[in-house]
């Protein structure tokens, strides 16, 4: 299996360096756009296909050797994973197993010109040591080879089934060291798996790891589940229900499943929206009217309404600071970006350039806010940013819905339709790297990526 | 020269997609799928046929074959433009017959559900089909079909009645039904 995924990952890369240096010959003839496609297979089953939009990427050359497996026994290969990840975050460039001339898994015997000979920067090595009683050491080092000197290095102790986990950790500090950002493969995303033809479906609340692998049903119901929503600390997760035959929202626990409706007032009860330090709930309510956006304080269970306007208000999304609710409204005759202060105030238009707008996310850093934007050319992700006060289109899909920012603010997730079916899908904040996590079967929409993930 | 570079983009796209699209299945636990679908445009049409819902069934209007003149009590869906919740002229016909029966037989009750198509985000969409069912229920208030005897619904975009992606399902989707 570890062989097989990595000859199909080898063949990628070759097709991907042909392809790219075909691309370099002809670029300064086209000198424009151009698409082109590769698959990477992770290990879990799930088929990740990623897309280059255009350019070259220009990522860190890195070559990642994969572990030795010691002491017996059938551990998963760490290099499959960490592979996969970097691949996938766009940054890297991934030098094919091929080219490697020796395959050190430890320090000292590291040659640094076997790496300087492949044009490799950054070289990764380690080992999974199986300990016994289901417990495996699990070492690695991330090298500069020009500077030859260790960059990072760490060890775990763990059970089998942790070893997935440990090895996005590592692709975590492999991002940090070589970008400076924190990594965000070591997060969760939530979803909604749709099984079965409506009106028959079932809907599937689930929790996976943040590349679709190893997912968990947290909540299934005949009946339609929408927006669910990370809570700060990763702990809970809001979403609305219909459950009782109409919108309400609910408040889950999601390592102990336990959970209590927190809005059930007539008409809908939607968009729940944490606040960032964890202890107010945004929300769109009509039982005054019409759609209206509110800010729900858990502890005292007081309500207070943010908009009053007789067009829809709905989809809040706080910024970072807490201070602001940014929001979709139709007051202006058709659906746009505005913002209010949290604590009440005047709203304050944002999007001006598309004929649609809607679905806000705030970046981590506060500067832009990701949105679902009509520009005359279908539903596309777009990124609105404050320094230019204009919406860009992201993805080149027609009917994208639900963008959710990763903790790290690097990548967006979102859900859209190939093919014909609901599928997830990834894309860098600049547009270069866009991604499909395929899910082996099912229809999977309303993907929420989770806060950094503070529990081992 | 214009299409000279369209012809080298062509060529590009249909090298690197029969590459990576040269393996379909390499072992029974990973599935390669060739990526050619990427590059078609996401207008496929879902071939599924409609579910068995009686309550949608018998409410759908407009149905060539049938009487024209076909009394609009007959009808229990008001369908509505993009992004609009404001009802038509057939749409207010349709509601004018049915307040009209309501004023006849008091004690029956109905229940308005507002549905939208599913273009756009999910939420704008269930805040969409909400405004419609009010719209729709405002109507019959103003008729004289008192607020007690309506409740309203939305579902947003998750029960279409017409699963293509086009304009003839998206049509038939954005919708208020009448349930007594």
């Amino acid at each position: 299996m570890n062989t097989l995924t990595f000859s199909i990952l080898d063949l990628t890369q070759m097709i991907s360096k042909l392809f790219f240096e075909f691309y370099r010959i002809v670029r300064v003839v086209i000198g424009g756009a151009v698409l082109s496609t590769c698959l990477l297979v992770s290990p879990a089953g799930a088929v990740v296909t990623i897309e280059v939009n255009k350019g070259e990427v220009a990522g860190i050359p890195i070559a990642i050797v994969p572990f030795s497996i010691e002491g017996g026994g059938s551990a998963s290969q760490p290099a499959d994973v960490i592979q996969t990840d970097l691949g996938l975050s766009g940054r890297f460039e991934l030098i094919s197993k091929d080219n490697y001339i020796s395959s050190p898994h430890d320090l000292e015997s590291v040659q640094y010109k076997d790496w300087r000979l492949i044009k490799a920067e950054a070289l990764v090595v380690g080992k999974v040591i199986n300990l016994g009683n289901d417990q495996y050491e699990i070492r690695f080092r991330l090298i500069d080879v020009f500077r030859e000197k260790q960059l990072a290095g760490q060890k775990f102790v763990i059970s089998s089934k942790k070893i997935r986990k440990v090895s996005h950790q590592i692709s975590d500090a492999i991002y940090r060291q070589l970008t400076g950002k924190p990594g965000a493969f070591d997060t969760k995303i939530a979803y909604v798996e749709v099984k079965g033809q409506i009106p028959n479906a079932r809907y599937l609340l689930q929790v996976a790891d943040s590349d679709g692998y190893d997912p968990k049903i947290v909540l299934e119901s005949s009946q339609p589940i929408l927006s669910p929503a990370w809570s700060p600390d990763g702990s809970r997760l809001a979403y609305v229900s219909f459950e009782k035959k109409r919108s309400m929202v609910f408040i889950q626990n999601v390592w102990t499943g336990e959970r209590a409706g927190v809005a059930e007032y007539e008409g809908i009860n939607s968009a729940p929206a944490w606040s960032p330090d964890g202890k107010k709930l945004a929300l769109t309510l009509s039982k005054d009217g019409n759609p209206e956006i509110y800010i729900y304080d858990l502890a005292s269970d007081q309500l207070a309404r943010l908009t009053k306007h007789t067009a829809i208000d709905t989809e809040p999304a706080w910024s970072p600071d807490g201070k602001m609710i940014a929001f979709t409204s139709g007051r202006s005759g058709a659906p746009q970006i505005y913002r209010v202060p949290s604590i009440g105030g005047a709203p304050q238009r944002l999007t001006f350039n598309g004929v649609y707008n809607a679905g806000p996310d705030y970046s981590p850093d506060g500067e832009s806010i990701v949105v679902i934007t009509n520009q005359g050319n279908g539903y596309k992700v777009g990124l609105y940013s404050r320094n230019d006060r204009t919406v860009r289109e992201l993805t080149r899909s027609k009917q994208d819905e639900s963008p959710t920012f990763s903790p790290n603010g690097d990548m967006i997730m979102y859900a859209t339709k190939k093919g014909g079916q609901n599928v997830l899908a990834a894309v860098s904040v600049d547009g270069q790297i866009q991604q499909t996590l395929q899910f082996q079967k099912g229809s999977v929409r309303e993907p929420a990526w989770s806060p950094f993930n503070r529990r081992l | 020269m214009r299409n000279f570079k369209l012809y080298l983009i062509l060529l590009i796209v249909s090298v690197a997609v029969s590459a990576c699209g040269g393996r379909k299945t390499v072992d029974n636990n990973i599935e390669v799928e060739p990526v050619g679908g990427t590059i078609q445009t996401d207008e496929s049409v879902s071939t599924s046929g409609l579910g068995a819902d009686s309550t949608v069934g018998a409410g759908l209007d407009g149905t060539i074959g049938q009487s024209a003149n076909a009394d609009p009590l007959s009808k229990r869906v008001i369908y509505f433009d993009y992004d609009s919740s404001v009802l038509t002229l057939e749409g207010e016909a349709i509601v004018q017959a049915h307040a009209r029966y309501l004023n006849s037989v008091p004690g029956v009750g109905i229940i308005l559900e507002g549905h939208a198509d599913e273009r756009g985000t999910r939420e704008y969409n269930l805040a969409l089909g909400e405004d419609r069912a009010k719209a729709v229920a405002n109507i019959f208030q103003a008729l004289g079909v008192s607020s007690n005897r309506i409740q309203t619904v939305s579902y947003g975009e998750e029960r279409p009645v017409a699963l293509s992606s086009d304009e003839s399902a998206w049509s038939l989707n954005r919708r208020v039904e009448i349930l007594y």
